[in-house]
Order: C-alpha cells, then sequence, then structure tokens
C-alpha cells in the first residue's frame, strides 16, 4: 500500500510538469490554432538559464527570474519571426516550423551549455517528508503546489480581468475581437509569452528532482500533448487533469510494468484517447468547415 | 504513337530520373578519396527514404516524424537476424524490409485515422517508442553502444567498400526512384495528389481516402527501412541513433527544403543537408541548430522548396 502511495506522489510531481506544459499548448493553440512543439523547449530553458544565470554570479531569485523573461521573449520571437509570417500556410506548414524551432533551441541550448545534464538546488532542502509509509520531497511538494497556483492564477485573468476577456475573445473569434478594438496581435503574443513564461517557471522547480539537459524538452513536449488531448486540446482545465493522468499512469506503469518503458505510456495514452475520446475528457465536439 | 513518340514521351516522363543517373555516372570523375565516394554513397542512400517520404509527404501531405524508426527497423533487422538468429544477411535484408512495410500497415492503419498536429505526434511517438526499444533491449540489440553487422555477401562477392557502396546506393535509388516516378502518374498517384489538395474533395470525388493514405504511408516504410538496411551495412555497425528523432528531422528537412513532391529535390535535399557540414565545419558543429533553421526558413519563405522553385522560375523565362 506504502508501494501505491509511493507511486502516487511520484505520479502527481511529474504529472504536475505536464499539466503546465499542456496549458501551454492549450494556451498557444486557443490563441492561434497552432500546437506549439517547442513547447517542451521552454521548460528545459527554464532550467537551464537559471543554471546559466547562477553561473554569471546572479542570486537564485534574480537568475530565475532572468530564465522566465527570456524565455518568454523566445516565445515571443518564435511568434513575430516565426508563426506570424507563416499565417494563412496549412497545417503541415505550422507543424513544420514550430518542430523546426523546438531542434532549434535544443540546439543552441547544446552549444552554449553542453550536453551534460544540469542540476539546481533545491528550494526547501532535501529532507523527504514521510506521508503515510510514502516518503516525499519537498521540491515535489512545491512542484505541486505551484502548478495549482498558476491554473488559480490563470483562471483568475482570464476570467476576472479585462485583459484576460480580450485575450479570450481574440481567442474565439478574431475578427469580432478586433472590431471591437483588440489588438489581437499584441493577445497572440501575450499567450505565447505567457505560456512560455509558465513553462519555465515550471522548468526551474522541477530542475531540482528530474535535472535539466538540453534534450528533455521533446519528451516533454509528447507527454504535455498527450496530456493536452487527454483533457481536450483547448480546455485549460483538462490540461491539468491529463497532465496529472498521464503523469499517474506513468508512474504506475514504471512501478508495476516496466520502468525502461515508461515513456512508451505518453504514446499509449496518445492513441488510445484519440480513438476512445476523439475530443478528450473535458472537450466540446466540433466539424471541420470545408 | 509511333514508337519513336513512345520512347519521347518515356524520356519526357523520366527526364528526372535520367539526370539524376547522368550525375551519377559523372561525379566519380570529381571524387578523389574514398572519404568522398562514403559521404556520396550515403547521400543516395538518405535520398531512397526521402523519396520514400516525398510519397507520404509530397504527394498525400502527411507529416510523419518518425520515419527514423523505419530507417533503424531496417538497419536493426540486418543486424540481429545473420547474428543472433543465423540468418543470411540478404534474407535479412528482404526481411527486415517487408518487416518495415507489414508494421507500417499495422501501425499505420490506426494512426493514418488522426489528422494534422494529432498525427504528427503520433508519428513522433511511434519513432521514439522505436527507439526505446534498440535501446532497452540490450539483449538483442546490444543497447546503446550497439551490435556490429555481417556484411552482404551476394554469390561470393562481399559487398563492402565506399566505391561499392556508392554503386550498390546509385543502383537502388534509381530503381526506387524511377518506381516512385511511375506511381507519381499513376491513377494511384493521382489519387494521393487529389487527397494533399483536399481529402473532402477527394473523398467526394470516390478517392478511398484512408486507403490510398495507408498504401502512401507502407511505401514510404519500405523505402525507409531498405535505406536504413542499407547504412548499416555499409557501416558494419548499427547503434540506437540510426534511428532517433534527429534522423526522423533529417528526413523531413530534406524533403521540405529539395522540394515537397519532386524526385530530384529529395536528393538536393538530401545532399545539401549531408555534404554541407562535411566542408562547413559551422554547420557540423550547429547540426540540430541548423536544421531547425532550415525547417523554419523554408516554411516561411520556400515552402514549395528548391527544385520546384527554380523550376517554376526556369519556366517563366522560357
Amino acid at each position: 500500500m506504502s508501494e501505491f502511495l509511493q507511486f502516487i506522489l511520484a505520479g502527481m510531481t511529474v504529472g504536475a510538469i505536464y499539466s503546465v506544459v499542456a496549458l501551454g499548448f492549450t494556451m498557444v493553440f486557443n490563441a492561434s490554432g497552432v500546437v506549439n512543439f517547442a513547447q517542451g523547449e521552454f521548460v528545459m530553458l527554464g532550467g537551464m538559464l537559471t543554471v546559466y544565470g547562477m553561473a554569471l554570479g546572479m542570486p537564485y531569485s534574480v537568475a530565475a527570474l532572468f530564465a522566465v523573461v527570456a524565455t518568454s521573449l523566445i516565445s515571443v520571437a518564435l511568434y513575430d519571426f516565426a508563426i506570424r509570417p507563416a499565417r494563412g500556410a496549412p497545417v503541415y506548414a505550422l507543424i513544420i516550423i514550430t518542430v523546426g524551432a523546438s531542434i532549434l533551441i535544443r540546439g543552441l541550448t547544446k552549444i552554449a551549455f553542453g550536453t551534460g545534464p544540469r542540476d539546481l538546488p533545491p528550494l526547501l532542502g532535501d529532507e523527504p517528508v514521510r506521508v503515510a509509509g510514502a516518503v516525499i520531497l519537498p521540491q515535489s511538494m512545491l512542484v505541486i503546489a505551484s502548478t495549482l497556483a498558476i491554473y488559480l492564477c490563470l483562471w483568475l485573468l482570464l476570467q476576472k480581468t479585462l485583459l484576460g476577456h480580450a485575450v479570450v475573445a481574440s481567442a474565439n473569434n478574431r475578427m469580432a475581437a478586433q472590431m471591437v478594438g483588440i489588438d489581437v496581435d499584441v493577445m497572440t503574443r501575450f499567450s505565447f509569452s505567457l505560456s512560455a513564461a509558465i513553462g519555465a517557471f515550471s522548468g526551474i522547480l522541477i530542475s531540482p528532482i528530474t535535472l535539466v539537459s538540453y534534450d528533455m524538452g521533446t519528451m516533454l513536449a509528447l507527454k504535455g500533448f498527450a496530456a493536452a488531448i487527454l483533457g481536450g486540446m483547448g480546455s485549460p482545465l483538462g490540461a491539468i487533469l491529463g497532465g496529472v493522468l498521464v503523469g499517474l499512469s506513468e508512474a504506475m506503469s514504471a512501478g508495476y510494468l516496466s520502468s525502461q518503458y515508461k515513456d512508451a505510456t505518453a504514446f499509449v495514452i496518445i492513441i488510445l484517447v484519440l480513438f476512445v475520446f476523439p475530443n478528450g475528457l473535458v472537450g466540446k465536439s466540433g466539424h471541420e468547415r470545408v | 504513337m509511333s514508337v519513336f513518340e513512345s520512347l519521347r514521351l518515356s524520356l519526357h516522363a523520366n527526364g528526372g530520373v535520367l539526370a539524376l543517373a547522368g550525375v551519377m555516372l559523372f561525379l566519380p570523375f570529381l571524387l578523389t578519396s574514398d572519404f568522398h565516394y562514403r559521404v556520396i554513397a550515403l547521400v543516395w542512400i538518405f535520398s531512397l527514404a526521402v523519396v520514400g517520404l516525398n510519397i507520404l509527404m509530397g504527394h498525400t501531405g502527411v507529416v510523419s516524424l518518425g520515419h527514423g524508426g523505419f530507417v533503424g527497423l531496417g538497419a536493426y533487422s540486418v543486424a540481429v537476424g545473420p547474428v543472433l538468429l543465423g540468418i543470411p544477411v540478404w534474407l535479412s535484408l528482404l526481411v527486415g524490409v517487408l518487416l518495415g512495410g507489414f508494421l507500417a500497415l499495422l501501425i499505420g492503419k490506426p494512426l493514418l485515422r488522426l489528422k494534422g498536429h494529432y498525427l504528427a505526434a503520433a508519428t513522433l511517438g511511434f519513432g521514439i517508442l522505436v527507439f526505446m526499444l534498440f535501446s532497452n533491449e540490450v539483449r538483442w540489440t546490444g543497447g546503446p553502444d550497439g551490435m556490429s553487422v555481417k556484411r552482404l555477401n551476394l554469390f561470393g562477392w562481399e559487398v563492402r567498400g565506399a566505391q561499392t557502396w556508392y554503386w550498390v546506393g546509385a543502383g537502388v535509388l534509381l530503381v526506387g526512384a524511377w518506381m516512385a516516378r511511375n506511381l507519381e502518374r499513376s491513377p494511384t498517384g493521382r489519387a494521393l495528389q487529389a487527397i494533399h489538395g483536399s481529402e473532402v474533395a477527394a473523398a467526394i470525388t470516390g478517392v478511398d481516402v484512408a486507403g490510398y493514405k495507408l498504401i502512401a504511408f507502407v511505401l514510404s516504410a519500405l523505402y525507409a527501412t531498405a535505406a536504413g538496411a542499407m547504412m548499416a551495412l555499409m557501416n558494419g555497425h548499427v547503434t540506437p541513433g540510426i534511428g532517433d528523432f534527429l534522423v526522423s528531422l533529417q528526413l523531413l528537412t530534406m524533403v521540405v527544403l529539395g522540394g515537397m513532391g519532386s524526385l530530384l529535390g529529395a536528393v538536393v535535399g538530401a545532399a545539401l543537408l549531408l555534404v554541407l557540414p562535411q566542408f562547413l565545419t559551422v554547420v557540423h558543429d550547429y547540426e540540430h541548430a541548423f536544421i531547425g533553421l532550415i525547417l523554419i526558413v523554408c516554411m516561411i519563405f520556400l515552402r514549395s522548396g528548391i527544385v520546384p522553385t527554380l523550376h517554376a522560375r526556369f519556366r517563366k523565362y522560357q
């Protein structure tokens, strides 16, 4: 039983990160109709740039802030230089562009920071806490709590503020939003930067647990994508739930089936979900218009 | 139609293949070392996989981020078969390619029901899954260190050496390119192009969209598996890296750079991506970043790729 609980805790921790990646997918998808395959790289950049900032002598908090801001700017650059010029392009072109961006970021990171995994010190010490026979790192609790906080803040932003309403309006109907005076481009840019910022933020928090290496982004993107479609692409709540479910099923399969093939879980989920619930758990159904 | 007329038409139709054959015959005059031969042999072999991927992407409009998986499957078939199962190399090659096609048939049926981003993510997952298999099944594949590959032996003639592989690669590519060209001009090829244009419109005119997509997927897998097997046989050694995500992206970049749907474009894309890093060390060091940049720039500024763009320009001046 304590073993089972241990797997649950492990699953919740990684699941929290998948949730954030899925949330990023969702925000960008809603704002621009693009699935940004570079979403996983933002998480990596968060951790990597913080390591870099600290190596330059910045204190932890300043380095973290630097990492988050830099990652957001990179995301905005991605939108302005790669996605906006290709507006109206067929889906395959958009896929290739974001995949290209993902490998570009990965390649530059590799050259700048090397291939070895990097480490960040945990924020709340590394003394594990005992919970009913299982142990959990304080950092893991921080990861889970901050994911919930991110979701809450995002919900408040989108539901309660004028800026949030403008974002939702732009996502819903570009032209109508433009007609009531919303600068749709600015809103899309905002969504891109916010999705990158939360990714980078989680990247910083997860680095002490999983380490950060230049090539972790692809796997995160794949799992985040699995989470996003499990929750129904475009639904923020679904993204959170989907992430936790992907994390849990991964931890369970690692614990009870095979730790070598735990990464296959995300793939199996993608396939199963798309056949059983083509619109996700919380998504709405839609029709393609010709 | 006179004999000459049909010959002229056939020449016109296969002009690309003939031009390619010409280049293959002429190029050895410029190659001065075994290293050059090796690089170009690799270009031919990669081109074979790209020609195949082009059937799927260029003609049907399906993006695959996982064809490296098929390359890896081909490579490990010729590695595992002779060493661990005692199957002759040539038979392993044959079985490997058939296995690739069969696997494509098996996973293609469910995967191709997906569209756009979903399909891309699913193929990405497939590629990673295959890579994981080769890295983890140490007993069979030697794990991350890889394993050595027995040389191909045809009727007492051992196929080895850079120059030999130059000609073997060239020959197989010519056959593959010629078949792809014929496919393009067949009813099947036209059906695939209709699907690229608009799936709905194709379905309305009676094209079995799912069926034809599956055909294209299986064909592209056959090409990729064959290319992977040849790579392994030429190198004499395989590691899981032969079919990793980067290879999938390399193949994708070659298609996009040369020109989606263009036969010569496939070879031009492969050549640029493989030869450039040999001369420009900058490109070599920045390989990932370079590939990423090409993908982005092509999709924004040169969406139809180098060869079709040049072709259109040339026509205009005529």
